[in-house]
């Protein structure tokens, strides 16, 4: 009989994941998505070995030079190779993106358990602060944190994770709020498991799938998030290449160097267009209501 | 209704306190010291002691937030470091012109949004559909400030038919103050416009499928009729939510928005204040917009009572 529950608990993952990803290839745009996501952390991954000039090199006898076949992107005001301050600021951007909802995810999936499963004094508190959180608009948020962090890209990543923890928050109670009246839950109770093993092995494996979804869609904001910090001074420092500051220089030579802005602000629409696409095939693939 | 909102604002009032001990607190964390930069360069010790008593840093941290949180129910935020204005006063100053971009935002999003997502729903798996699909994940994955920035480049620099910054009242000079603020509202609203499209699709999905849709077509009613008086209408109630959480990212886009069109509005503020170490602002625009938030949010879910009839019968 124990075996014979052993085996089903351990044989019903492997179809769901397969199903999921059966729906998800199926999903041309999520596969687009997938794609250009892939490529970018690739591009971003293999930055040291590509054979690109320093990105923090400066020419001053080439600056402001228009896209051409010894600089594909063309130069910077003051004579930097725009592809490779490109190709750096990806893992500028990415590190960001991650490392932020890992943050996020780290402080807010926790927290949302806790406030799911015990409910009472413990659940309106977190609510409560968690409604506090939610109230400063995200970029506001981020832009006072990462003021008072001091700026650099570490303290925008931190900023901008904080500012997703209660989006995190409230996913997660929800969640949870659903599943722990289901039976295996009451049944793990039933044979004496303690709180932190049912929360930590039969209700956070259960919640996960829409965090997932969640974390994804989130990896876009915080992208932007962390490109519009930069933007503004408040992420990655001169003379390290990011997206956002690239953009920011790009502003003071509009009409002599337009290319200088275009790069940045498509590469950014792009990675972000794909964790969206990815993000919301990815949601489609594990709702059980769409076939 | 009454105990209804009066149960809302109860549970609004311990969010505001966590929210004031929360701006509260980025003060006391931010780098720095404000006395030294209050000292001037001779930082004498004896007016930076004298200042340490006037702003009560002396004092235990919990008397400090008291005394601040009893001047800020006075409406009192403080003096800003930069200028020596009351915070209250450049807040007032400033938070009409922010205010004028977020509602023209809001109305060119309303504008597109909601036909747009009203039109995917009612043609849905068409070219129509999927191409306002695209479009609207296209402007929630674009950055607005590089949109402002390409639109500054083509509609200003090459075409010339709009200016690039800069900010006129529309009291003083209307038909200036719309040139002026046409390319950020785009700017701003388009996010917005994104999201309402796509809540509005499938908003009005769900209420294609209804019964009394349905009966309203057996009644043999005209399909535009069904969807305008019967769908439309049903489907609108959860985008009024909707708006009210949107209007606090407007605000937030806001932000940038004003620094790319050099707009002197409530975003620029704050970004200004934290580069020059102006706490007091940065706390004065955290708190009022936080409280704006959620009095918005308690104001959205009186009316989704107030317009849902069947949500006001269970009150």
């Amino acid at each position: 009989m124990t075996a014979a529950v052993t085996l089903t608990a351990d044989a019903a993952p492997a179809p769901r994941r397969n199903r999921t990803w059966g729906k998800l290839k199926k999903n041309k745009s999520a596969m687009v998505g997938g794609f250009v996501v892939v490529a970018f952390i690739i591009i971003a991954l293999l930055a040291p070995i590509l054979p690109i000039p320093d990105p923090t090199l400066t020419d001053w006898g080439k600056i402001r030079l228009a896209p051409s076949a010894e600089h594909w992107m063309g130069t910077d005001e003051i004579g930097r190779d725009i592809l490779s301050r490109m190709v750096w600021g990806a893992r500028a951007s990415l590190m960001a993106g991650v490392i932020s909802v890992l943050i996020a995810m780290a402080v807010g999936v926790p927290l949302g358990v806790i406030a799911g499963y015990f409910g009472g004094w413990t659940d309106q508190i977190i609510a409560r602060a968690t409604d506090a959180l939610l109230a400063m608009p995200f970029l506001i948020l981020a832009i006072a944190l990462a003021a008072f962090l001091g700026p650099s890209l570490t303290n925008a990543m931190i900023a901008i994770g904080l500012s997703a923890v209660p989006i995190f928050i409230r996913l997660t109670r929800g969640q949870v709020l659903s599943v722990k009246t289901e039976d295996y839950v009451e049944g793990a109770r039933a044979i004496g498991l303690g709180h932190t093993r049912i929360m930590s092995h039969y209700i956070l494996p259960n919640v996960f799938p829409p965090i997932l979804v969640q974390a994804t869609l989130t990896i876009a904001t915080a992208i932007i998030a962390e490109a519009a910090l930069s933007f503004l001074g408040l992420g990655q420092q001169a003379p390290q290449p990011s997206w956002g500051s690239m953009l920011a220089t790009a502003r003071n030579f509009l009409s002599q160097a337009p290319w200088m802005a275009l790069w940045p602000g498509a590469a950014i629409f792009m990675v972000v267009m794909g964790f969206n696409l990815l993000g919301d095939g990815l949601r489609d693939a594990l709702d059980p209501k769409e076939n | 209704m009454l105990r209804y909102i009066a149960n809302r604002v109860l549970i609004a009032i311990p969010t505001l306190l966590l929210v004031s001990i929360f701006v509260f607190m980025l003060q006391k964390l931010l780098p720095g010291d404000p006395i030294l930069v209050l000292a001037g360069e001779s930082r004498d010790p004896e007016t930076i002691a004298f200042l340490r008593e006037q702003y009560r840093l002396n004092d235990p941290l919990i008397m400090q937030y008291l005394y601040w949180l009893m001047d800020v129910l006075r409406g009192d935020l403080g003096i800003s470091l930069r200028t020596g204005l009351p915070v209250t006063e450049l807040i007032a100053q400033k938070l009409p012109v922010t205010l004028q971009l977020a509602v023209m935002s809001m109305i060119f999003a309303t504008l597109i949004g909601i036909p747009a997502g009203v039109m995917s729903a009612v043609r849905k798996g068409t070219f129509w559909d999927y191409l306002a699909n695209f479009v609207a994940l296209s402007g929630l994955s674009i950055p607005n400030f590089w949109l402002g920035i390409m639109m500054i480049l083509l509609i200003s620099v090459n075409l010339g038919w709009l200016p690039a910054s800069g900010y006129e009242s529309p009291w003083v000079d209307p038909v200036r103050s719309f040139q002026t603020m046409l390319m950020p509202s785009i700017v701003l609203g388009t996010a917005l416009a994104a999201t309402l499209m796509r809540h509005t699709r499938s908003s009005m999905l769900g209420v294609l499928q209804a019964d009394y849709v349905r009966t309203a077509r057996a009644k043999g009613l005209r399909e535009k009729v069904v969807i305008r008086r019967h769908a439309f209408r049903n489907a609108l109630l959860p985008i009024v939510t909707l708006s009210a959480i949107m209007f606090g990212e407007l605000l937030a886009g806001a932000v940038l928005t004003e620094q790319i069109f050099t707009i002197p509005g409530f975003g620029k503020m704050i970004v200004d204040a934290v580069f020059n170490r102006d706490y007091a602002v940065v706390q004065g625009v955290v708190l009022v917009t936080a409280t704006g938030f959620i009095l918005i949010n308690l104001l959205a879910d009186v009316a989704y009572v107030l317009l849902n009839p069947r949500m006001r019968a269970t009150i």
